[in-house]
């Protein structure tokens, strides 16, 4: 098996070659030709991609992802399923899961690292594991060489903030805004605010997620950042039975737009 | 004090934690902050208690059920939570909440309900302390208890119908979340069980702690010692922590009632869901599964963390009864006594009324957690009436 690739390192040359990182993420299971999906977003140029693996309680999430993970779960979609769609693909880029713990929990930490790794994956998003109860999974999880990222909210205060980011590998998640996943009519100000004030304590990638719903909100929010995350504004595109090419398209305009303008 | 405090994270032996998003974290660690320091504050409590006697009714009397005690050869009590303000045991707890939001200068009140009880309760608290109240409800609940969805309105109260998942308490209280992760600097989550992150499940146990408090008082006055068997339903938890915390240190048998199609303890394993970690129904990938309950305030995957906790050291036990043995209850104790119960009481009785003989010659004291005039309704369908 070869070595998982590591997100923050492909993140770093893409930065250190004064570009922004594009982190974009589609959700696990839904379509047959989701698999082709992801390949077609990262020639687009996602720098990683994240596969949500759908949850029955997402709380984390707004109602485009729900509406994703319902459908996908419909149509089938298991942890399993999706990590074994996965097994035999070679992505030109890193992917990292985002889904919830209790999907850890249940298939026990080691072994749940243990299927990520084997599955290629080289990155992992838990949103409701906090610092609080991290110990257990960050230990699997670094066994199997998987990184734990983790996110930074407005609320957090500064003394937190410095130990997230220490704990945090792959990069560092910022979320926008207060609130769920999904798209907003404007770029919240407090995605610039958190992103200046983890740049203040950090040298690891700070990306930026939630509530960056189309290339003008990526590029205002790479004021500060060093990256976005695109999760809504690509699922959607996905729920509404687009191509993989078509996904892709919507993608390189994120792409174009951040190399231009930053 | 019998039940023990939670350690310092939160934790009722490995049951309980903290699993929320990052953006809750600082809240969650605010409001336990906040409550030990309320609690901790004899001007907070004086109020509290000046609300619970004079606005909700307290203390509840303990009626003994003469009739019904002859036709199942046991002595049965009745802890009488039913005939608080808004019908229920939730006034407890909301009262509870309803001041320390306003102390944290909190403008609204967020919450999740089931039956609506709760939902009711929080409403009432709202327009008693002016606050702004809004209630997320599953689209289910809201036809089944249309009554209650009307009494929230009435006080002023938005009442949220949730339309994602299984359509009941538990996608209310995912929608009550993202709700509060949106709005977490002006409102306030009055979560309405035992249930939640941590100080959630310890905070409104220890609102909830007064039902116990009376009633052990009431029944040593009435028997000169404690009932053999303490019995309350179990959705969350929250009336039988609330009665099981007068006698934990007694010893009176503890039994915790679930429903068939939503019992978390009886049927499910440990897991973790809205920001704890306790017994859960889910399949084997960890997904949750829908419970199905004749009962919408016991229409619930899960269970407080406490209750894992006080099966597994083995000091309360947990049974669950079917739908067409509530509706027997339901009726019973409405012709022998005089009583509509909720239906959510009435699996507790359902369970007495089932192990009668187990239970010849013993006495038991029932958390008639409320009263059954919102269930009237459901009822006369199920009954062809």
């Amino acid at each position: 098996m070869s070595e998982n690739i590591q997100i923050e390192s492909i993140l770093q040359k893409r930065i250190d070659s004064g570009k922004k990182a594009l982190v974009v993420y589609i959700t696990g299971g839904l379509g047959e030709d989701w698999i082709q999906t992801m390949h077609s977003v990262i020639d687009a140029g996602a720098d990683v991609v994240e596969i949500g693996i759908p949850f029955s309680d997402p709380v984390m999430d707004g109602p485009i992802i729900q509406m994703a993970n319902d459908s996908s779960m419909k149509s089938g979609s298991t942890p399993v399923t999706i990590l074994n769609d996965l097994r035999e693909e070679r992505p030109a880029a890193p992917l990292a899961v985002m889904t919830y713990y209790n999907l850890a929990y249940r298939m026990g930490h080691e072994r749940f690292a243990a299927s990520l790794a084997s599955a290629g994956i080289s990155g992992c998003i838990l949103p409701d594991l906090p610092l609080e109860e991290l110990d257990i999974w960050s230990e699997a999880a670094a066994n199997s060489k998987i990184e734990t990222i983790l996110l930074a909210a407005p609320t957090t205060p500064d003394e937190r903030l410095v130990e997230i980011c220490t704990r945090s590998s792959g990069f560092v998640y910022a979320v926008g805004l207060l609130g769920v996943t999904g798209m907003r009519s404007e770029l919240a100000d407090s995605a610039i605010e958190i992103s200046s004030r983890l740049k203040n304590v950090t040298n690891k990638p700070v990306l930026v997620g939630v509530g960056i719903g189309n290339p003008e909100q990526a590029v205002k929010a790479c004021e500060v950042s060093d990256g976005v995350i695109v999760g809504s504004a690509i699922v959607q595109e996905m729920i509404k039975n687009s191509s993989p090419e078509k996904v892709g398209e919507l993608v390189s305009t994120f792409r174009e737009a951040l190399d231009k303008n930053c | 004090m019998n039940l023990k405090n939670p350690n310092e994270k939160g934790r009722f032996g490995p049951f309980g934690g903290r699993y929320i998003p990052e953006t809750l974290v600082p809240a969650c660690h605010e409001l336990e902050k906040s409550f030990i320091e309320a609690w901790a504050d004899d001007s907070f409590r004086k109020e509290l208690d000046f609300l619970l006697s004079d606005y909700a009714g307290r203390p509840s009397p303990i009626t003994e059920c003469f009739n019904l005690s002859a036709e199942l050869n046991c002595r049965l009590l009745l802890k009488r939570e039913d005939l608080n303000h808004t019908g229920s045991h939730k006034i407890n707890n909301v009262l509870g909440q309803a001041l320390l939001a306003k102390r944290m200068g909190k403008k609204r009140l967020v919450a999740e309900t089931g039956a609506g009880q709760h939902g009711v309760a929080t409403a009432t608290a709202a327009a008693l302390l002016n606050l702004e109240c809004c209630v997320y409800m599953g689209e289910v609940d809201v036809k089944r208890q249309e009554l209650n969805v009307f009494r929230m309105k009435l006080l002023g109260a938005e009442v949220r119908s949730v339309e994602s998942g299984s359509k009941t308490l538990k996608d209310a209280v995912n929608d009550a979340m993202r709700d509060w992760v949106a709005t977490v600097e002006d409102s306030y989550y009055c979560l309405g069980s035992v249930m939640g992150p941590h100080p959630y499940p310890w905070m409104v146990r220890t609102f909830h702690e007064v039902i116990g408090t009376e009633a052990r008082k009431q029944s040593e006055e009435l028997l000169g010692t404690t009932p053999d068997v303490i019995c309350a339903c179990v959705g969350g938890g929250s009336n039988a922590i609330g009665i099981f915390s007068g006698f934990v240190d007694s010893d009176a048998e503890l039994i915790g009632v679930e429903p068939a199609g939503g019992a978390a303890i009886g049927r499910g394993v440990p897991g973790v869901v809205h920001g704890m970690e306790s017994f859960l129904m889910q399949d084997e990938f960890g997904q949750v599964l829908e419970a199905e309950s004749i009962s919408a305030g016991l229409d619930y995957p899960g269970v407080g963390p406490e209750h894992s906790y006080l099966s597994s050291i083995g000091r309360a036990r947990y049974e669950s009864v079917t739908d067409d043995e509530v509706i027997a209850a339901f009726q019973l104790l409405s012709r022998t006594e005089g009583l509509i119960p909720a239906l959510e009481p009435a699996h507790a009785l359902a369970w007495i009324s089932r192990e009668r003989e187990y239970l010849t010659g013993k006495t038991v004291l029932l958390n008639l957690s409320g009263r059954g005039d919102k269930d009237v309704g459901q009822m006369m369908e199920i009954l062809n009436v």
